[in-house]
């Protein structure tokens, strides 16, 4: 038998199986605890395997990490802080430091921006759903894909050629000379390029949300104010806004969050050449090029160091709105 | 009652993963006859097919299979690999340093080679390359003379007199120019290993100007990036550089594979193209005759004391499990027959020398090159440290992109040097 039907089988009977009789087992258990006890103990028991697959795969490898940081390329000995010193000396980490920055500054406003607008604007038109659908398809094209896409958007073909990118055709009918888009590093041109392609993405994504969030806005509110004769900019930075700004706030985590693990777009355009590396690329490199798992970790952590604070605000926020709820 | 029902359903479901799982775990264990061997390799495309012809002939003595998988990522599946145990059976190996570091996974092939037939057959240093200590880890499937130089005999036709120094290059490039619009053309774009081609060319000059012996020392990280040696390559570089068609912004973007086909178009972009042996299964040149459209001198000299130095490369193959198929395809790998296919269609030298199916002469004039060579280098960035080549790689792109910076490039390289060669 073709072994991809077999598990195929594993899974749609499988784990389902294992799923009820996990639970069946459970029952089994709560029968030793006294009767009173039960409703307490329950929902450990539900939550175990949850709880035992985040232990392992998650807490466990990141406490991992955080020891492999410390040690040198083979793992033999500790070194001290020695990983965490190259990183900051390290010419290459400054350039990808900066380019996350760069991408998590121009990310967001990018994807927020355009998704508010685009959703404030097809609002109230019939073609809605059309419109919509053709912004949110890219998020549906893996990063990869997207990455080989806008590489023949960003082609280039030397002066006087017939241009082969869809960009520098544009410039060619205004009789406007070439640029090598992803190579050109100055004003970080070229990690600005990268950016559009995760832009074009997930503007989609944020249109959406935000989209969802203006649906919510009861119509007797907007009406009120424009009884009270309040332009329609007025009803906008006045109600609208105000009001879609914790789901405004929801999306930017997420997308910053996005912006920091960036690695696929930039690994498949340009490899990090011409100065466009990120911390993600950064820490592949090491780890599966040059084989130094020491400092590939210790990239790993400061990435982890750089996300948590980001993770924490959107928690807060998270539990600020459950409260109001 | 319903409870029952409900209880043997579940006891019935969870006999029946069971029972799947067990078919699967004997389906993957049955071995001897019809057994399959697993296959990582960087070939895609044409080259994934003429490796399939070439192991279908051993499929079908043998009843086994392969199963081929190719990759861009090699380097990164197999050191994953290493670190977790999840090997291929046969795999190519990025080059013979990678084969060091991984010594202890690899299978030792003297016992599995018809040794003495294969040290008769292949040229010593390809043996040597891939040998530690006496025993051999990696044997070569085929082989590559890099540091050829194209050029289009329709222009002007150079292989009656080649030129033998690079002087000579450079005013017979000047006199006989005609409506070229370079005299060099180049692409440096490769994905991840973006720059390499530039590499070959540091190579080819560095062993010319400098010799061998500081070659040697260049690659094992014993001679400075900063050095004079090294530092007069990179400047003869670009002077190339500086001479190629459309500047620097189109050999950035230009990929490898179509890096030589401006010297096809009317009127010709360039007079020269420099580029290895394989050149001749990509881009234009596939669709191109040889020896009427295209054809080659090998790189001149320039340093006499040091003529007839040639680089050569090669894809070099290991073995990570030892079953019985798997050796058997280890076997006639190396052998002549089985290198004829893939030399048969082209685009690719033997490492076996009583493999000479060459379908044209300018294969054959190549091959010769290989095993006549008085002096043979293999690819020096292929023998550095990864780091090493990585940060080479992207030096040659920013010089290539803005040649004032050489000193900081090669002031980098050498503390990257200082750090990639540290034993671990």
């Amino acid at each position: 038998m073709d072994p991809r039907l077999i598990t195929a089988f594993i899974v749609v009977i499988g784990v389902p199986a294992v799923l009820f009789g996990y639970i069946y087992a459970t029952e089994i258990v709560l029968r030793i605890v006294p009767e009173h006890r039960r409703a307490q103990v329950r929902p450990w028991l539900w939550l175990a395997p949850a709880l035992a697959f985040l232990f392992v795969f998650l807490v466990y490898p990141t406490i991992g990490t955080v020891i492999r940081s410390f040690q040198d390329q083979a793992g033999a000995a500790f070194v001290g802080l020695e990983n965490y010193l190259w990183f900051f000396g390290s010419e290459d980490a400054i350039v990808a430091l900066r380019n996350n920055v760069i991408w998590l500054i121009l990310l967001p406003l990018l994807t927020v921006g355009g998704g508010l607008i685009i959703a404030v604007l097809v609002d109230r038109v019939r073609y809605e759903t059309v419109a919509k659908s053709v912004i949110f398809v890219p998020l549906a094209i893996s990063m990869v894909a997207a990455g080989v896409i806008w590489k023949f958007m960003y082609d280039y073909q030397q002066p006087g050629q017939p241009q082969t990118g869809t960009l520098n055709g544009i410039l060619a009918v205004f009789g406007i000379d070439p640029i090598p888009w992803i190579t050109v590093d100055a004003f970080a041109l070229n990690t600005v390029a990268l950016v559009v392609v995760m832009a074009w993405m997930w503007t989609g994504f944020a249109m959406v949300i935000i989209s969802a969030a203006l649906k919510g806005i009861g119509a007797e509110l907007l009406e009120a104010a424009r009884v009270d004769g309040a332009t329609e900019l007025q009803v906008f930075r006045r109600i609208v806004f105000p009001l879609l700004l914790p789901t405004i706030a929801v999306v930017s985590t997420t997308i910053i969050i996005t912006a920091l693990k960036t690695f696929d777009i930039v690994y498949v355009m340009t490899g990090g050449q011409f100065d466009t590396d990120v911390i993600a690329l950064l820490m592949y490199k090491e780890m599966f090029s040059f084989n130094d798992f020491g400092r590939a970790s210790a990239i790993a952590v400061v990435l982890l160091l750089a996300i948590v604070p980001i993770m924490a605000l959107n928690i807060n926020r998270f539990r600020a709105q459950e409260a109001i709820r | 009652m319903r409870q029952r029902t409900i209880r043997a359903k579940l006891v019935t479901a969870l006999g029946g993963v069971l029972l799947v799982a067990a078919a699967c775990s004997s389906s993957t264990a049955s071995g001897g006859a019809g057994a399959t061997v697993t296959v990582i390799g960087t070939w895609g495309g044409d080259e994934e097919k003429a490796f399939l012809q070439m192991v279908a002939p051993w499929e079908k003595t043998t009843g086994n299979k392969v199963k081929y998988t190719g990759t861009r990522d090699i380097n990164q599946i197999l050191t994953t690999g290493v670190a977790s145990g999840v090997l291929p059976d046969l795999a190519g190996l990025p080059g013979p340093g990678q084969m060091a570091q991984w010594k202890a996974s690899l299978k030792p092939l003297d016992t599995v080679l018809d040794t003495a037939k294969y040290k008769e057959e292949t040229a010593k240093t390809l043996v040597d390359l891939g040998t530690i200590d006496g025993t051999i880890y990696g044997v070569f499937i085929k082989s590559a003379v890099k540091g050829l130089i194209w050029f289009s005999p329709k222009a002007h036709d150079y292989s009656a007199a080649p030129p033998k120094t690079w002087d000579e290059l450079t005013t017979q490039a000047a006199a006989n120019k005609g409506s070229a619009k370079a005299i060099w053309c180049m692409g440096l774009e490769s994905g991840a290993a973006s720059g390499w081609p530039g590499t070959d060319w540091i190579e080819d000059l560095v062993l010319r100007q400098a010799g061998p012996a500081k070659y040697d020392e260049w690659w094992a990280g014993k001679l400075k990036w900063t050095s004079p040696e090294i530092k007069k390559a990179f400047e003869t570089f670009g002077q190339v550089v500086a001479n190629t068609d459309g500047g620097s912004n189109t050999i950035l973007t230009t990929a490898f594979q179509t890096g030589g086909d401006a010297l096809f178009k009317t009127p010709p972009g360039c007079e020269f193209h420099h580029q290895a042996s394989f050149i001749t299964g990509l881009g234009a040149f596939k669709a191109a005759k040889a020896g009427t459209d295209y054809n080659f001198f090998p790189f001149p000299d320039i340093d006499p004391q040091y003529t007839g130095a040639i680089e050569g490369a090669g894809d070099l193959f290991g073995m990570f499990h030892d079953t019985d198929a798997a050796k058997s395809l280890m076997k006639y790998l190396v052998t002549a027959p089985a290198q004829d296919i893939w030399v048969k269609i082209g685009g690719a030298l033997s490492a076996n020398k009583n493999a000479t199916s060459y379908p044209d002469d300018i294969a054959k004039r190549s091959a010769a090159l290989l095993q006549d060579a008085k002096i043979f280098a293999f690819d020096a960035s292929d023998k550095m440290p990864s780091a090493m080549n990585n940060a080479f790689w992207t030096a040659i792109l920013d010089y290539v992109k803005d040649p004032t910076k050489l000193d900081a490039i090669l002031t980098n390289l050498d503390k990257i040097q200082v750090d990639a060669y540290k034993p671990a």
